[in-house]
């Protein structure tokens, strides 16, 4: 089994940019990606490409072939589809192909054309991540699942929609010096506390946007890195994966998220770390909530302990292990496909010392990505360690 | 595309008459149809089993920002109740949705869809 190390990462700019394809989106970051690893495409042997609402966005399945011409390369491509989590388990899929010896040179990521989209088909569009007969018939959204969520946790641990606004505003203030985030703008407490209520406990600064953008990370086996004298500090150590009921209702608990934890248990015992030696993280906080529960199921805090932590400065840019130094999907964006990559990509660069928010974390050696689909019916997560 | 649904339907009809029901494995974990084996342990022996008259709202969002089928609906309250071995999600009927509370009792209902007048589960206020 070799080691398997991010030769390059890309991404384009998230936001609104309707009138971009999927295809064009693709290939700017996969390109970007190659060139940050300074391989040549003909060395990339196969690709993985997340994508979660093509068909009903752009007309268009059968996206991954497609891709790979768009990149200039004849290589097997494949679509991973998970949700919210699907550049996530492909780039696993990538992971584990590297590290079996398969293949030296693999390129992951995803894309998600969106806000071409009215806010209707795409609240329809993305309904469609949680159980058509017994839950999208009941009216259940992205939103409003997550809304059920929050509520189960204020009835079960406390905690306020105040501790959430606190979250929104840490991922805002970290995503102002990104310069691939989609929003740019400092928000208060107050501002998230009086934004017009989408589902409630969860008004509109609790909710990530709508987002366009895409992300590539290309994996290189350790001897290939060796052989190509690249220079590629950041190993991937750990990879996990878990999944649950995807209807809430069949769950043992709905304050908690036993996905994360079973992705999180395996990801660590495959680094052999636990969360006492992670020194930042990047989660799948589609919703200020959806980042607590994280936290909690990655071992950093006990259930019920995680809503205060933004609050109390544990987990902002100064705090004691920074949570989302990206923006998260709050402030950065969340196309949803590409996900999973992007938060590979940010902690590749964080931990490279070559991001902008690199500056508040110098010494940081081990960072932890989580990626979730629907409402954590399906969770990934990778340990990623930087040569110091 | 025909929107029947072989198991669910039946499940559904059958909530309409009074006589709602779920499967129970062995060991005691209840699931609804369509179902083969047990979602938590796989077992192929499921006995269906009465659905309790009344369940107890577990949590519940108020939703403001509808997909295209409930656009007729807003704002409405979709919430998730206790009936012993399964929780069942539906929309909650016979309140004003900002009066809904945990804790609350329901019942399991057929109603309609305002939208699309299509069938959907709806928990009842008593
Ligand atoms: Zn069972």
């Amino acid at each position: 089994m070799t080691g398997v190390r991010v030769a390059g990462v890309g991404l384009t700019q998230f936001g609104r940019q309707p009138e971009r394809t999927g295809r064009d989106l693709f290939a700017e970051a996969a390109l970007a990606a190659r060139e940050d690893a300074g391989i040549s495409g003909d060395d990339i042997e196969e690709i993985n490409y997340g994508n979660f609402m093509g068909a009903l966005a752009e007309r268009q399945g059968h996206q991954a072939p497609l891709m790979a011409k768009m990149v200039g390369v004849n290589c097997p491509a494949t679509r991973y589809e998970e949700a919210c989590a699907s550049a996530g388990v492909a780039v696993r899929e990538a992971v584990r192909t590297v590290r079996s010896g398969e293949a030296d040179v693999v390129l992951a990521g995803g894309c998600e054309r969106m806000t071409n989209l009215s806010t209707a088909d795409v609240t329809e569009g993305l309904a469609t991540a949680a159980d058509d007969l017994f839950e999208i018939r009941a009216g259940i959204t992205f939103p409003s699942a997550y809304a059920l969520m929050a509520r189960a946790y204020f009835e079960r641990f406390g905690g306020s929609r105040e501790d959430l606004a606190h979250v929104a505003m840490k991922n805002h203030d970290n995503a102002l010096p990104n310069e691939y985030a989609q929003f740019h703008r400092e928000i208060t407490v107050e501002e998230a506390l009086d934004a017009p209520m989408v589902a409630d406990p969860l008004g509109l600064l609790d909710a990530c946007p709508v987002t366009d953008g895409a992300s590539a990370v290309v994996f290189v086996s350790d001897e290939y890195a060796a052989a190509n004298d690249l220079e590629a500090p950041v190993s991937v150590t750990g990879s996990g994966q878990g999944g649950d009921n995807l209807a809430l209702q069949a769950r043992e608990q709905l304050a908690v998220t036993p996905a994360t934890e079973r992705a999180a248990s395996e990801a660590y015992a495959d680094a052999g770390r636990d969360p006492a030696d992670v020194d930042l993280v990047e989660v799948h906080d589609c919703f200020t909530i959806a980042e607590v529960l994280a936290i909690e199921g990655l071992g950093f805090y006990e259930p019920g302990e995680g809503v205060g932590a933004a609050r109390r400065g544990e987990t902002t840019a100064s705090g004691d292990r920074p949570v989302n130094l990206s923006g998260g999907l709050k402030a950065k964006g969340h196309p949803v496909g590409a996900t999973g990559g992007s938060q590979i990509a940010e902690m590749t660069r964080l931990l490279r010392g070559d991001h902008p928010n690199s500056e508040h974390v110098p010494d940081a050696t081990v960072g932890v990505t989580h990626n979730a689909g629907g409402t954590v019916a399906s969770a990934v997560v990778h340990v990623l360690e930087v040569d110091r | 595309m025909t929107d029947e649904n072989a198991g669910y339907d039946e499940w559904l009809d059958a909530i309409d008459d009074g006589e709602g029901y779920f499967y129970v494995c062995p060991e005691g974990h209840g699931s609804l149809p369509p179902r083969r084996v047990c979602p938590d342990c796989g077992s192929p022996e499921l006995e269906r089993t009465p659905l309790s008259e009344t369940g107890t709202v577990e949590t519940f969002t108020v939703c403001y920002v509808a997909a295209p089928d409930f656009a007729d609906e807003e704002p409405y309250a979709t919430a998730i109740a206790d009936f012993g071995d399964v929780r069942l999600t539906g929309v909650v009927r016979g309140i004003d949705p900002e009066d809904v509370s945990v804790g609350m009792t329901v019942e399991p209902a057929v109603g309609t869809n305002e939208t699309t007048g299509d069938d959907l589960l709806a928990l009842r206020t008593r």
